[in-house]
């Protein structure tokens, strides 16, 4: 019995010990994947936050090892024996040098932990942003993120396209947050830490990511039905690719005499409500807008892959896709089903 | 063991009709009874809660599962984490101070003991409120059935233009209705403590359970009304067109955040402080060596106390304060590490130079001290305002207060209830299950949420009912499922023991644990009176003293 509770200490500690080292160290990360590990950042503030938390969790697990190691040794070495029976240890009431001792130097610890804390949090929070910085608006929704280039007259949804920052040319993304409902919380892992998206506040925040790639986060804050399925992605594009994406964008919305039909039925039906497309008469800002539909990978906020099919179905009925959403069945039918679609798919 | 005979005697009472004892359960003012109430009640919403739980892993153990749909998956995360809090912890510590207070300090019941039944009365019913939404929730509106706003309930989500119907009614009405029971039970702990002690009971040779006990309660005083208050405030904002919290008409959401966690920091406390007064009796009576450093645990605990009002904002890292802030609500939740560790090393320190009795109540307390290392230290990570930036509203965090609250708490309440259950049933808890119980649970607590760190620091947020496969969350979930499996078997067990022992355990006699407590002084279970004649006390230790007149305590302190 002793002995099982001895050795279930000593294999906890160990693993304990082991997980925390095995995701620790930021190994030499050099690209995005969808695995976001904290410990592997590739933009600034991250890399700031991933540098005061190695510090915090060494001297965590410091400090475990010396307390878990003496209530191993304590339980071990103090256990009663057959041979104690009847008899009393040693009856001691406290020692005001020890507790002295061992408040002492917790003091100490916490002190340069705050130092390190503080120091990163205006490094974080206090950072000017560059002439050259991106400004993104993102406006968090019921389940989805607006994205606007006010600079440059872009407005997209739930994928949010910056340039990447290098040695001799940093472009960070400075980024204004606000939300069109609830509380949301932008949350890239490898690119900064999370801020919240509260409505009628305005937050900041910004990210520097020295990688190109696709990284991948969530909403991170509880916002009603569909929390699981706001999800973020942002494509880091090299500068090249990042004016390319930019007038990729800016060209009005495709207008093929061939989907005319398509387009009739989306103009005479609510969809213009909620949805907007630049320069016509849609001007619908409930739901995404549309104007480069198909240049996106998801649709529903990474909910399904954007493809012709996957659209189709979400058009028929985008709440067998995302149950809750905020955008119901029309109840269209075949004929326009197939109209409209093949009309969505030209907008590239 | 001359009470023995008299700890039988309540099998006399049995033969009364069933009517009669219920009625007698009705009226009862008596604290011991009324203790049991709180602590069986609460360990039913604690089952309850659990299995909500597990509905929510089995969910979660594979990606894209469809087991339950989104919709129920928030109901069932919100009355998890409502009922832990406010139907489990609330009452069971309630339960525990109510039932061992009075015993403790030599009195014969409560200083009010009809507020006391009233305290009881208004948890159950606040509770019963609560989930009577899952019958009567959708209303005339339409919408919804138990409340699915998360346990925090966050506005503008439970504003009127996103959550239709009346679920979100319930859980504040439930609350509001159960906030006040807690309320009246802490001023009554704190009357009794103040006005009832038995002669020679100084304030510091109480027990340290009624210190903490004592400290725990001021805390409810503090920090309850205000949540009281912002609930109804939303009460005004949903039925009066009030505008506190409505975004869309100019309200605040943060208000509501400021308000809810100016509770909710010092409900933690409020939750552990009475863990640590059990383990604060029980780590030396096995140890079989006084407390160490007792008034420096005692100035420990008032100093968390008065800490724990001014670490708040640290649930709002994010929610975008200046760096000042931030960095005010750092130091000042680094600050609380100091005295908790101090209490940990007095723990240890007791048990430095013992012998260390291996029964059960001990084993809870060894794995409590294991557990709850993990968690403070994870705790002053999150304490780190970046790193908290990443980690929060992660698993991660789910996992830190899980660390707390039942690596922490429960094993602390269950260590409570193996020792003090042959106090208050005459009869011991049967050793073999109790030890099924403490390894299946043991191993079930940490397989369950260890890995649940590592998905957190991996990227997985809280409150998904769902994710998608290749985000390496898998294997951590999967094994966080199987965790619970062990955990069910374990609580199997100990629910076993507590209804089989009642009739069958081994007769406890007045003191089984050579304890050293006035509550052990009298018969197991102790008559309605308590004490035939109220005690007198010398020392910390008045049992102590009488067994040991050749070394008694009051020469020392």
């Amino acid at each position: 019995m002793k002995k099982i509770t001895r050795s279930a200490f000593g294999i906890a500690s160990v693993v304990f010990i082991a997980t925390t080292f095995l995701v620790a160290p930021g190994f030499a990360a050099d690209a995005p994947t969808t695995v976001t590990n904290i410990f592997k950042p590739l933009s600034t503030p991250a890399q700031a936050i991933h540098e005061v938390s190695l510090l915090a969790l060494a001297i965590c697990a410091g400090i475990f090892l010396v307390v878990a190691g003496l209530l191993a040794y304590i339980v071990f070495r103090f256990r009663e024996r057959p041979e104690d029976e009847g008899r009393e240890p040693p009856q001691v009431y406290g020692s005001n040098q020890i507790e002295l001792a061992w408040t002492v130097i917790p003091i100490l610890i916490v002190f340069v932990l705050f130092l390190a804390t503080a120091r990163t949090i205006y490094d974080v929070q206090g950072a000017a942003p560059p002439t050259d910085a991106l400004n993104v608006t993102v406006v968090g929704h019921q389940w989805w993120w607006e994205i606007r280039y006010p600079n440059l007259g872009i407005v997209t949804a739930n994928e949010l396209h910056v340039p990447v920052s290098e040695a001799g040319q940093r472009r960070p993304t400075f980024l204004k947050l606000e939300s069109a409902d609830v509380a949301h919380s932008f949350w890239v892992p490898q690119l900064a830490g999370k801020t919240d998206v509260i409505p009628n506040r305005e937050n900041r925040m910004w990210i520097e990511p020295t990688q190109p790639g696709t990284y991948v986060g969530n909403c991170a804050e509880y916002c009603g039905m569909q929390h699981a399925h706001m999800m973020l992605r942002v494509i880091v594009h090299s500068a090249e690719e990042f004016t390319k994406w930019v007038a990729e964008q800016k060209q009005p919305p495709a207008d093929d005499p061939q989907t005319r039909a398509g387009r009739d039925v989306f103009f005479t039906t609510a969809c213009i409500n909620c949805h907007g497309i630049r320069g016509t008469p849609a001007m619908g800002t409930f739901g995404p807008d549309l104007t480069h539909l198909m240049s996106r990978e998801t649709l529903g906020a990474g909910t399904v892959a954007n493809t012709a099919e996957k659209l189709r179905d979400w058009v028929r009925n985008p709440q067998t896709i995302k149950e809750g959403c905020n955008m119901p069945n029309m109840q269209l039918t075949e004929t326009e089903l197939n109209q409209i679609v093949a009309y969505l798919v030209t907008l590239k | 063991m001359a009470g023995s005979d008299i700890a039988l005697s309540p099998a006399a009472e049995t033969s009364l009709p069933i009517m009669s004892r219920l009625h007698e359960l009705v009226v009862t003012v008596d604290h011991k009874k009324l203790g049991l109430m709180y602590i069986s009640s609460a360990l039913f919403f604690f089952a309850v809660a659990g299995l909500l739980a597990s509905a929510m892993r089995m969910q979660l153990a594979l990606p894209n599962n469809n087991l339950v749909g989104p919709g129920t998956f928030n109901r069932l995360f919100t009355m998890h984490g409502t009922s832990m809090v406010f139907l489990f912890g609330m009452p069971m510590i309630a339960g525990l101070m109510n039932y061992l207070v009075p015993l403790m300090i030599g009195a014969r019941d409560m200083a009010f003991p009809r507020l006391n039944a009233f305290g009881f009365w208004m948890f159950l019913f606040g509770g019963l409120v609560l989930y009577s939404s899952y019958l009567t929730g959708p209303g005339l509106a339409g919408a919804g059935s138990a409340p699915d706003v998360g346990w925090f309930a966050y506005s503008p989500l439970t504003g009127q233009a996103f959550s239709r119907g009346h679920s979100t009614d319930y859980w504040t009405v439930g609350l509001l209705v159960a906030g006040v029971g807690s309320i009246v039970s802490a001023i009554n702990v704190i009357a009794t403590v103040v006005s009832l002690r038995c002669k020679g009971m100084t304030l510091m040779r109480m027990p340290l359970f009624v210190w903490l006990n004592v400290v725990a309660a001021a805390m409810i005083i503090f920090a309850l009304p205000p949540l009281s208050a912002a609930q109804i405030m939303l009460l005004l904002d949903r039925f009066l067109g009030a505008r506190f919290f409505n975004t869309q008409a100019g309200g605040s959401a943060v208000l509501w955040q400021h308000f809810f966690w100016i509770f909710g920091h010092p409900e933690v406390y409020i939750l552990m402080i009475p863990g640590w007064a059990c383990a604060s009796e029980i780590i030396p009576v096995f140890s079989r060596k006084p407390i160490f450093g007792y008034p420096i645990m005692v100035a420990a605990t008032v100093t968390i106390g008065f800490i724990s009002v001014s670490v708040w904002a640290h649930h709002m890292f994010a929610v975008g304060m200046s760096p000042m802030a931030n960095s005010f609500f750092a130091i000042s939740t680094m600050l609380v590490g100091i005295p908790t560790g101090i209490k940990i090393f007095n723990w240890l320190a007791t048990m430095y130079g013992g012998k260390i009795r291996f029964e059960l109540p001990m084993l809870f307390c060894i794995a409590f001290l294991f557990q709850f290392l993990i968690a403070g230290l994870t705790g002053i990570m999150l304490s780190v305002a970046p790193f908290n930036w990443q980690l929060t509203d992660s698993y991660f965090v789910v996992a830190h207060f899980h660390y707390v609250l039942i690596g922490g708490l429960a094993f602390t309440i269950f260590a409570a209830i193996y020792y003090w259950y042959p106090k208050a049933m005459g009869r011991m808890l049967n050793k073999k299950l109790g030890l099924w119980h403490f390894w299946l649970f043991l191993i079930g607590f940490n397989l369950t949420f260890g890995p649940q760190h590592i998905a957190g620091i991996l990227g997985m947020p809280r409150r998904i009912y769902t994710y998608d496969p290749g985000r390496g969350w898998e294997l951590y979930n999967m094994l966080s499922s199987i965790g619970v499996i062990f955990q069910g078997a374990g609580i199997l067990c100990f629910v076993i023991n507590l209804l089989w022992s009642v009739r069958r355990g081994e007769p406890a006699g007045d003191d089984p644990w050579d304890a050293w407590t006035l509550e052990w002084s009298t018969t197991s279970p102790p008559p309605d009176y308590n004490y035939e004649t109220l005690p007198e006390v010398r020392s910390r230790r008045p049992l102590w003293d009488l067994k040991h007149p050749e070394d008694p305590d009051w020469k020392y302190e």
